[in-house]
Parts: C-alpha cells; sequence; structure tokens
C-alpha cells in the first residue's frame, strides 16, 4: 500500500506556512558546519522534491527557482545554478507526482535518487561550463543519502497534516 | 488531497512552458554573473535574506562552546591564565623588537627614498560557515561592508595566511580561500629568496607552485611568505610549507607542492587586513578581474622560466 494513501489516512490541508517553514529549516540544516560538503545530501532539493510531489498546485516550478536563488546567495557560488537546477526538479517531480505516491517506500527512494542525482548533473554541468573542475564521483553519494533519507523526510512533513487518535474517534 | 475543486478553466501556462521560462531567466543570470558580474545587487540582497538562517545554523555551536566554557573548572582556568600569561610575556618580548626593528626599517627607507610603509590594519572576524559548493573553496566570516571590510583585502589567522575576500555583503563578506583552484599568491622562499606564484590546488588542500624551473634553488621543508610585490597582499606573511617536490625528466619544470602555514580549514576566527596605503595605478590595469590577472601572471611566468613572475 503507498505511503499515505491508505483509506484512515484522510490528512488535512497542507498549509503555506508549513511549506515555507519547512524550506527554511531545510536551509538551516544545509548552512550547518559539514565536514564533507559532497556526501552531505541536499536537504532543500529533498524538501523541494517532497513538496512538488504532494502539492504540484501549491509549490510549482516559480518557488523552485526562488528557493535556488536563495540557496545560490547564501553558499556564494554562481547565482542561477541552484535556481537552474531547482526548477529542472520541480518540473521532473511535478510530471512524476501522480504516479510516486502509488509505490512502497523503496520504490519512492529510487524515483527520488533519480530527481536528486539529475539535480545534482545541471549543476555539476553549469560549474563545468564555468571552468571549474571535477570534483569527482562522490559527488553523487549525496542525492544517494537524500533517497535514503525520503521515507523519514516524508514522514515527518506529513505529521502536521495528520489527524490526531482523538479527531478519528470523535 | 486536494480540498478545493480543481480549477479546470485557469491553469496558467504549461508546465513545459514554464520550465523553459525558468531556465532561459536562471541561464541568463548564470551569463550575467559568471560573464559580466552585473548581478552583484541581487545576490547581497538575497545573501541578507538568508543571513538569519547562517546565524541561526552557527548558533548551536556557539551555544554549546557558552556551556563547556561555564562549566570548566577553576583549576583549569588558573592554568590557562598562567600559560596565557607566559606566552603574553614571550610575544611583549617579541613585540618590543618588532617595535625597534620597524623604526629603523622606517628611517632606513627614508634614507634611501622609498616610499613608507603605513601600518596595515586589521579587522577580527569570526568564521561563520564554510560555503556549500564542492567546486571551490571559499568560506564566510562576519564582518561585510558595514565593518570596513573592502573586497580584495586579505585574510589571515594567527599562523598565516588563510585567503582573500572576494565578495563583500552588508553584514558578511566571502573569502576564497588559498586552497582555492582559482587562487593565486606571489611568494618568496625564505631562505633563498626565490620568487614565485603559488596556485591552490583545489580538492588536496594544498597549493603549487608550477612552471619552476628544474634546478630552482628550492627544498623540503623551505617556508614560503608573500613577496608583496602585488601591492595586495602585505609582505612577509607565512603560506605555506614546501612538502614534496616533484621533478620530471620528461618536462622541463618542476612541480612544488606545499601544505598551507595556517589553519586553512580549521580555527574560528581570522584578521582581515587592510593595507592602507596608496599605490599608483598599474600600466595596463583595465578590467580588474581575478582570472585576467591569474592569466596575465602565468603568462608572465611561463615567459621567463627562473620562477620570477610576479610583477
Amino acid at each position: 500500500m503507498a505511503l499515505g494513501k491508505s483509506a484512515e489516512d484522510i490528512l488535512r490541508p497542507a498549509r503555506a506556512s508549513t511549506i515555507a517553514a519547512s524550506l527554511a529549516v531545510a536551509m538551516f540544516v544545509s548552512f550547518l558546519p559539514w565536514s564533507d560538503l559532497r556526501v552531505a545530501p541536499d536537504f532543500v532539493a529533498l524538501v523541494l522534491t517532497f513538496w512538488c510531489v504532494r502539492q504540484p498546485r501549491l509549490v510549482g516550478l516559480g518557488v523552485a527557482w526562488s528557493v535556488g536563488l536563495l540557496v545560490d546567495a547564501g553558499n556564494g557560488v554562481l547565482l542561477g545554478q541552484h535556481a537552474l537546477a531547482y526548477s529542472l526538479l520541480a518540473f521532473v517531480a511535478i510530471w512524476l507526482s501522480r504516479r510516486i505516491l502509488w509505490f512502497g517506500a523503496l520504490l519512492q527512494s529510487l524515483h527520488v535518487a533519480l530527481i536528486l542525482a539529475l539535480a545534482q548533473s545541471v549543476a555539476l554541468l553549469v560549474r563545468l561550463a564555468a571552468g571549474d573542475p571535477f570534483p569527482g564521483w562522490a559527488l553523487y553519494v549525496g542525492p544517494l543519502v537524500g533517497a535514503l533519507l525520503w521515507p523519514g523526510v516524508s514522514w515527518l512533513l506529513l505529521a502536521p497534516q495528520r489527524r490526531l487518535e482523538r479527531e478519528h474517534t470523535i | 488531497m486536494e480540498h478545493s475543486p480543481p480549477p479546470f478553466f485557469k491553469r496558467g501556462p504549461a508546465p513545459l512552458v514554464r520550465l523553459f521560462f525558468f531556465a532561459s531567466m536562471s541561464l541568463a543570470l548564470l551569463v550575467l554573473d559568471a560573464r559580466f558580474r552585473y548581478a552583484e545587487g541581487l545576490r547581497s540582497s538575497l545573501a541578507l535574506i538568508a543571513y538569519p538562517l547562517q546565524r541561526a545554523a552557527t548558533a548551536p555551536i556557539d551555544f554549546f562552546s557558552a556551556v563547556g566554557a561555564y562549566f570548566s573548572t577553576q583549576a583549569q582556568l588558573v592554568e590557562d591564565n598562567a600559560a596565557l600569561r607566559a606566552r603574553a610575556l614571550a610575544l611583549a618580548q617579541d613585540a618590543q623588537r618588532y617595535g625597534a626593528a620597524e623604526a629603523e626599517v622606517a628611517q632606513l627607507r627614508r634614507l634611501i627614498g622609498a616610499a613608507e610603509k603605513l601600518p596595515v590594519k586589521s579587522i577580527p572576524a569570526e568564521v561563520l560557515y564554510a560555503s556549500r559548493d564542492p567546486y571551490s573553496h571559499k568560506m564566510f566570516v562576519n564582518a561585510g561592508a558595514q565593518q570596513g571590510v573592502t573586497p580584495g583585502s586579505p585574510v589571515a589567522d594567527e599562523t598565516g595566511l588563510v585567503g582573500q575576500v572576494t565578495r563583500v555583503h552588508a553584514l558578511l563578506s566571502e573569502v576564497t580561500l588559498i586552497t582555492d583552484q582559482d587562487q593565486a599568491i606571489p611568494v618568496q622562499v625564505v631562505r633563498s629568496g626565490l620568487r614565485a606564484i603559488a596556485f591552490g590546488s583545489g580538492p588536496s588542500g594544498t597549493l603549487e607552485l608550477r612552471f619552476m624551473a628544474s634546478n630552482a634553488e628550492i627544498q623540503n621543508g623551505d617556508d614560503l611568505v608573500t613577496s608583496g610585490i602585488d601591492g595586495t597582499y602585505p609582505a612577509g606573511l607565512p603560506v605555506a610549507t614546501v612538502i614534496r617536490i616533484e621533478r620530471d625528466a620528461e618536462l622541463s619544470f618542476t612541480r612544488v607542492v606545499c601544505k598551507p602555514a595556517a589553519g586553512v580549514d580549521r580555527g574560528r576566527y581570522v584578521l582581515v587586513l587592510s593595507d592602507p596605503s596608496v599605490r599608483p595605478p598599474r600600466p595596463d590595469e583595465a578590467k580588474q578581474d581575478r582570472r585576467a590577472q591569474k592569466a596575465a601572471a602565468r603568462r608572465a611566468k611561463s615567459k621567463d622560466k627562473d620562477g620570477d613572475g610576479a610583477r
């Protein structure tokens, strides 16, 4: 049975404030001092994928692009690098959104791994075009770690929408 | 899951059109930023929005170190105090000798009619976080235009040169570390006085002297300091120590690998140095682009092979 599609799980509507807060928390986590940046997953991309899959009407390319610009400025990288990667990520995630949720956790993670790796590849192409050296294949460990975190992250992000037990009984 | 009825007739442009729109906007921004550097104002304002999150991300570390400091024992404090006092005494001795030597040098420079060197000002700063970018070696410090940091200022810690300020925002600035691929520093070997240019070598965290003549007067363990003839870095800052010399019979050049003297990826406090002395304008500098300077330096370097490339 797909995650969150079971009959007893009728979720409350997602609030825009929840989405904004989760993106802010993701950005906060990615600003933490990581020891190896290549293997640290891109939390912002992960959370964006989640909302694009779950709420394609609320979170789309525009949100992804603006968040990407903010990440670019915060990290001091080329302006537009993450914006481009995230808008492509949002496009693919929305395209797959009707499909992903019908799979089990493992297959969902595989889809997410592909989406995150695609975003990483776009960023890599941009940097190679800008004349930076190739930083090694460890770059693709980050998307894999991110995909492994997918079930946990989706459980966590759905928590505000889940109804309490008490509400079910009433 | 949608609780409102889907808006059948108002869906906006098709997703592919939207993707095309945002992708072309990103590409336009990329070109503007990478080639022409037109997007600095936008970048600064966006960086200001991200600043609270960045501060918050480093707050737990501050908090835990504060808690740790609170619970450190009296005995340890006394011990630390004694050690620091001894160190201060030793440094005071050095400082006195340095003061005397500086006065003497100033007098000698006046005698030979050279320009007087003004003392270098320094702005203390704290490292906020390393840039989340595996392609370059950069970090952010908590001093910006408000504190008087200017782009191009060298950044050092207590053991040596750390990097150079490459972007200044209102409250923080971006420092490119000396191990970054794009960073080039004119250096001098302390032992022999040989001048060279040290390039960062990216992921390995070392520096390289490229295109050294194979008979260059350099050996393992040599200390490199800034030569100061580029006008950007003050002379005499420790930069690196030679750890390996690769002499290849097939190539006419020697590659020298060096380890940075400063804790480039360690340590939390740095000094942003600013040299207020006025320099004469350079002869053919229309563009201040770092890449252009680097290319020029490289050209000069490959031309005269004795390693005397720093202009």
